[in-house]
């Protein structure tokens, strides 16, 4: 089998233990079998562990391997007897040239998959077959697709496509450009990005930038900023802020927005669908969508108590 | 006019061109007309009034109180330890500085308390230096409280690391990157408002000792045969020079250069005493990190990192200069 960065993975016939380089990764092992994960990347924090069962919860952390910093020890790796080592993001030439040293070094299968949301269904499947869950792989890859198709519909019906600036960072100054992957939901929805002409990746824009954008609406993940910008005299000028739509984006268990650059986006995609499109999105039940995607993907479905936490945080829907 | 006023001259021109050229340019198109609308309380559009007085005016001031700040800190520094090495930082504000931010970054605070935190850890990290630094009994107190220095930013230096090891990849590490690198992009009047006054409360003892401050300059027991407690006049230096300093990174993160080599520029314009020295740096420093700055929030739809700019710009001005100056030390 070869996986996306053209280097041929031989896997062990029968795949147990999977060791998933990064969340993105972790994320998709766990929704596919979640026996098979040996640990995450990182301990689960006592806000996250109530979405999961407690068994899963407990898995040991084990470091990120590749991406922005090393955290794990390749020690580590092989003493979790793992089978198989997974990651989900970018596919450049220094990932796969890390994969395979790694995969030199410890003799362990190392497959790198493409973490764009709309590659997602592709990658469920390739990992499914990879790790010998094909089954359990289709019907999460048919039902995303199918959700990604629908949600693309949606926005197909619609007449006009909102101006909309992400906000990263405690002075939301912080952005990304049009082929960011912080942005991909935007692209996706078929959304103007206000800083579409900044550079692809994160950038520190000057405010009178924003101001000239004048954006429609606001996205971010900072609380801390969401709660400035109704008392800043500057963001008060922006459009976005004098008409109140500005909005938070839930980040429970997994970001829904930006990070991690998972499969977890989808929520975003219907999260931000509703803010940015609300008549064509007026009938998709954010919460039934929400307890559907964490049945699915995180094995256990939120409790009313959860969902109105997550959806009820002040800017997360409009008032 | 000798060379000395042409010099104060010329640097204070250059400072009102610039401040006038540094208001009047900005990616917000706004018109002189308007500018001058605005300075003067008429009324216009309510987003050019907000470009000017809460966006661009605070910023523009700021460049200004930051790099004054950063130059006379350095300027003092540079005299009391006899070195031309030394920058403001060589006490470990800075480190002390960027610690707390970081760890504010790290648990997730908002910006006034990582401003706060920025604050007391430069202030924290030049206590702990002066405190263990003059208790080293034994060895000249300078070169002990460098060397403390030293030492301690370098264990500041690494609980920055390991808090950007155990940082979230995806949100908090690059907030913390983007704060090392320095910007005035997010100043605000309340920034501007906490900072002024604490830079200038920090100046006030640097301009009323002017000239004692020369005396520094020289061996302890000759300064004291000359009258001067140098250890207390010492300490009141290191803790002004640090309140200001400390002031200016919490609002602006760590800006290079302008407190290592402002000061070299003006002590080859005017010479090395303090009292000609010290005004000279704070018109520079102000002129140079304002062009510096509006070169960033101008050339590019998005920020450029004043670090880039005050070395690419910095160092053919310094040498130019280096090589016009016929004065030593």
């Amino acid at each position: 089998m070869v996986d996306v960065s053209g280097r041929e993975i031989r896997p062990p016939a029968k795949v147990e233990r999977v060791y998933a380089a990064g969340p993105p990764a972790s994320l998709l092992v766990f929704a596919i079998a979640p026996d098979k994960l040996v640990g995450w990347t990182r301990a689960m924090r006592p806000n996250e562990a109530p979405f999961f069962a407690e068994r899963y919860a407990q898995l040991p952390e084990l470091g990120r391997l590749t991406g922005r910093g090393n955290t794990a020890n390749v020690e580590v790796v092989l003493k979790a007897k793992t089978d198989l080592i997974v990651d989900i993001g970018s596919t450049g030439a220094s990932l796969a040239s890390l994969a395979t040293q790694v995969q030199e070094q410890t003799r362990i299968p190392y497959a790198l998959f493409d973490g764009r949301i709309e590659s997602t269904p592709a990658t469920l499947r390739a990992l499914g077959k990879l790790m010998g869950n094909e089954a359990e792989a289709e019907k999460l890859a048919a039902w995303y697709e199918n959700e990604l198709k629908q949600a693309r519909q949606r926005v197909g019906r619609a007449s006009s496509h909102p101006l909309v600036y992400y906000g990263r960072g405690v002075s939301g100054l912080q952005t990304g450009g049009k082929g960011s992957i912080n942005v991909e939901i935007l692209d996706f929805l078929g959304a103007r990005n206000a800083a579409a002409e900044a550079r692809s990746g994160l950038a520190t824009v000057p405010f009178e930038q924003v101001l000239i954008w004048d954006p429609e609406v606001i996205l971010t993940t900072d609380p801390n900023y969401w709660a400035s910008v109704w008392t800043d005299p500057r963001w008060r000028s922006v459009k976005a802020v004098a008409v109140k739509r500005v909005y938070l984006s839930p980040n429970l268990p997994f970001g829904w927005f930006d990070f991690p650059p998972g499969a977890n986006r989808l929520l975003g995609v219907w999260w931000a669908g509703k803010l940015l499109y609300p008549r064509e999105f007026a009938d998709l039940d954010l919460r039934a969508r929400v307890t559907e995607f964490h049945r699915r993907f995180y094995h256990r479905e939120p409790s009313a108590a959860q969902l109105d936490a997550m959806l009820g945080e002040p800017g997360v829907l409009p008032k | 006019m000798n060379s000395r006023t042409l010099s104060y001259v010329l640097s204070a021109g250059a400072l009102v061109g610039l401040t006038a050229l540094a208001f009047a340019v900005g990616r917000y198109p706004v018109s002189l007309n308007e500018l001058f609308s605005v300075l003067f309380g008429q009324s216009v559009s309510p987003n050019v009034e907000t470009v000017v007085l809460q966006v661009r005016g605070p910023r523009v001031l700021a460049a200004l109180v930051v790099g004054a700040a950063l130059a006379a800190a350095g300027t003092a520094y540079q005299g009391m330890f006899r070195n031309p090495l030394v920058s403001p930082d060589i006490l470990g504000v800075s480190t002390g500085a960027a610690l707390g931010a970081v760890l504010g970054i790290f648990l997730s605070l908002n910006v006034i308390l990582i401003q706060l935190f920025a604050f007391a850890g430069g202030l924290v990290a030049v206590g702990l230096v002066y405190f263990i630094g003059s208790r080293l009994r034994g060895h000249d107190p300078l070169l002990a409280l460098v060397l403390t220095g030293v030492v301690i930013g370098t264990l500041l230096g690494s609980a920055i690391a390991l808090l950007k090891y155990l940082a979230d990849p995806y949100n908090q590490l690059p907030a913390i990157t983007y704060w090392l690198l320095g910007s005035l992009a997010a100043i605000t009047p309340r920034d501007l408002g906490t900072a002024a006054p604490l830079a200038l409360l920090g100046l006030a003892p640097m301009l009323l000792l002017r000239w004692r401050m020369n005396l520094l300059a020289l061996p302890d027991d000759e300064a004291r045969a000359l009258g001067v407690d140098t250890r207390k006049l010492r300490t009141l230096v290191v803790a002004a020079a640090t309140l200001m300093t400390a002031a200016a990174v919490a609002v602006s993160g760590i800006i290079g250069w302008v407190g290592l080599l402002i000061p070299h520029a003006a002590r080859l314009l005017v010479g090395p005493d303090f009292g000609r020295l010290l005004p000279l740096a704070m018109l520079l420093g102000a002129a140079f990190l304002l062009a510096v700055d509006t070169l960033c929030r101008t050339i590019a739809t998005i920020e450029v990192p004043p670090g880039v700019l005050t070395a690419l710009i910095g160092t053919p001005f310094f040498l130019w200069l280096f090589a016009l100056a016929r004065r030593s030390w």
